[in-house]
């Protein structure tokens, strides 16, 4: 069974483990993509150490939540939050990217245990989880399937299609998130295309918005818990995050969206979570 | 008189008894009434899934219901079903190996009227050099709706093309669909016919033609394009020293590949590759069509005959 977290501090004790274990991960891959996976750290330990009902020792348990994750290439927020719950060994962590490892530079369904679905090309995952959450209707099924995007993902006009479809089949078991860190490859995302006004966007779709701060443990517990009674309408969370959340010189920092740290960084990234972690105690 | 009968009509016909199958689940993409998945939908309309014009969608939505343990058909206009989604269905079907099966109708040049927006010329090549993809191309209604039980029963992706247009019928009502298995459906000495798709009556038509020159055609019907029945394929050019592959369809990647491809690697042979030339298609009557890009038996007799003249 899974060690849930009791209060609000030990699910942010968890995010910075979370958090510390994605900055050893991919400073030992020397790649991969540690803003994004820093920005979503708070939401996936609440998510997977409260919030979602799932089995580590069964992943293929048939009432588990179901998670995918569309922003593939914050891989490393998702295994480090897999492994610590339970899924595989957390000494395995450091095989990122490296060659014959089932921790691929994306995930891969069916490598990994816990991983749902393969993503990593941009834009696609909410169809995906839509599809879940059609497969859970026509079942009768209750568990709800989650699915965190990025914001500059929202680009894409698949998720559209996504969102057009989610609440024509009145998908209220479909709960999305948005990591609206503002950060994409070239910069903030309203100086490449805008895609606000976001709320509203989503709203005009049909979907139940509220937006947050998703560094908030409690109000991310409290807006799951709402998003949890839609009655015929699916739900997106739109967290507001700062990218690189946790590590002073990686917040707000675009290099480190597809960039990891060197040695010296990590050793005061280290330094910087294990702080927070200390506090929180 | 040859009987003609519809491909797409019997896909219909056979997802209609597929709705039996509680697993089953069949979207389309606003165009149930022309690839005729309205047939599950009138006797399943609670496991039909309209997705509207969204192409991506509906392969992401397909994904989705088959990580779940749902036998999915996905059904559009081939241009669409293969070009539109191709990154959906690469990254979301044939990378994790889900079991969705993409049902392509108004595939080739016999969509006529419709121009070259709608005539899927390149959907075979595009779709076979995904891993683990299926590709077939049945050979007319019959073989369709056996194919399609038989897609159903294999685990795993598959991209089937079919046409718009009633096709003569070459098989039996009873003959099954063996994944990967090409037929011999009449044996000869001097080359070998090999067919895809509609094209393989072409084959036959102009192997006839060649009997009265005196000229004996063998002709093999290869209805799986991936993966391709190599032994059959090769047994014949063995006996026969020479190939011809016609389809409906560019040159470049589809059957003519793919036969060139084994040819060349296991038993070098002249081959004459019958099909579009690196070209888009036009408005205009199938049979009009048919003989402007060269793909008339009168088309694969010529190439027959090249393919003898080059045997050393």
């Amino acid at each position: 069974m899974i060690h849930l977290a009791e209060t609000e501090a030990d699910l942010k004790i968890i995010a910075n483990k979370l958090r510390t274990h994605v900055i050893e991960m991919t400073s030992a891959a020397g790649s991969g993509h540690p803003g994004g996976s820093l920005s979503s750290a708070d939401l996936m330990a609440a998510l997977y150490f409260r919030v979602m009902n799932h089995r580590p020792e069964e992943p293929d348990w048939e009432g588990r939540d179901r998670f995918v994750l569309s922003k593939g290439h914050v891989a490393p927020i998702l295994y480090a939050s897999l492994a610590e719950a339970g899924y595989f060994p957390v000494e395995e962590l450091l095989t990122l990217r490296k060659i014959n490892s089932r921790l691929q530079g994306h995930p891969v369904k069916g490598r990994l245990p816990g991983v749902e679905m393969s993503t990593g090309s941009l834009g696609q995952g909410l169809s995906m989880a839509a599809g879940m959450a059609l497969a859970a209707k026509i079942d009768g099924k209750k568990h709800n399937v989650y699915c965190l995007l990025g914001d500059g993902e929202l680009q894409s006009g698949m998720n559209w299609e996504a969102a057009m479809f989610s609440s024509h089949y009145k998908l209220n078991n479909l709960i999305a998130f948005v990591d609206r860190n503002s950060l994409q490859i070239s910069g903030d995302t309203e100086d490449v295309v805008s895609i606000e006004p976001l709320a509203a966007k989503w709203k005009a779709f049909g979907w139940r918005v509220k937006t947050i701060d998703g560094h908030n443990i409690k109000k991310i517990l409290s807006a799951c818990a709402w998003a949890g009674k839609a009655k015929d309408r699916p739900t997106v969370l739109i967290l507001k995050t700062i990218k690189g959340s946790g590590v002073s010189f990686m917040e707000n920092n675009a290099d480190f969206h597809g960039k990891s740290c060197n040695p010296e960084e990590m050793e005061c990234a280290e330094r910087e979570l294990k702080e927070a972690m200390e506090r929180c105690k | 008189m040859t009987k003609m009968l519809a491909q797409r009509d019997y896909y219909g016909k056979a997802l209609r008894e597929l709705a039996q199958r509680e697993n089953v689940v069949v979207l389309d993409a606003d165009l149930a009434g022309s690839t005729k998945t309205l047939e599950f939908y009138k006797a399943c309309p609670e496991r039909f899934v309209e997705v509207g014009i969204a192409e991506q969608n509906m392969i992401g939505i397909a994904s989705g219901l088959a990580a779940e343990g749902k036998t999915v058909f996905a059904s559009t206009f081939g241009v669409f079903a293969s070009g539109r989604c191709w990154e959906q269905i690469r990254l979301g079907v044939a990378y994790p190996e889900l079991n969705v099966k993409i049902v392509a109708t108004h595939c080739g040049i016999s969509v006529g009227e419709d121009g070259a927006s709608h005539q899927a010329l390149e959907d075979m090549s595009i779709m076979r050099s995904l891993p683990n993809m299926v590709v077939i191309s049945p050979a007319d209604a019959y073989m369709t709706y056996a194919a399609t039980l038989a897609i159903a029963d294999y685990d795993g992706p598959v991209y089937m093309r079919l046409g718009r247009s009633p096709v003569p019928v070459i098989s039996e009502e009873e003959d099954i669909f063996e994944i990967g298995k090409a037929r011999v459906l009449s044996e000869g000495s001097d080359v070998t016919l090999i067919g895809t798709g509609q094209l393989t009556h072409v084959c036959l038509k102009a192997a006839e033609e060649l009997r009265k020159e005196g000229i004996s055609a063998e002709v093999i019907d290869v209805s799986t394009i991936k993966p391709l029945d190599g032994k059959t394929i090769l047994g014949s050019v063995g006996k026969t020293g020479c190939a011809v592959t016609a389809e409906e369809h560019s040159i470049i990647g589809g059957l003519g590949s793919a036969v060139a491809e084994l040819l060349s690697e296991e038993y070098p042979a002249p081959l004459q590759r019958v099909g579009t030339r690196d070209m888009f298609g036009e408005s205009g009557k199938p049979d009009e069509l048919f003989v402007k890009y060269g793909l008339t038996s009168a088309d694969i007799a010529e190439a027959a005959r090249t393919s003898i003249n080059k045997k050393r």
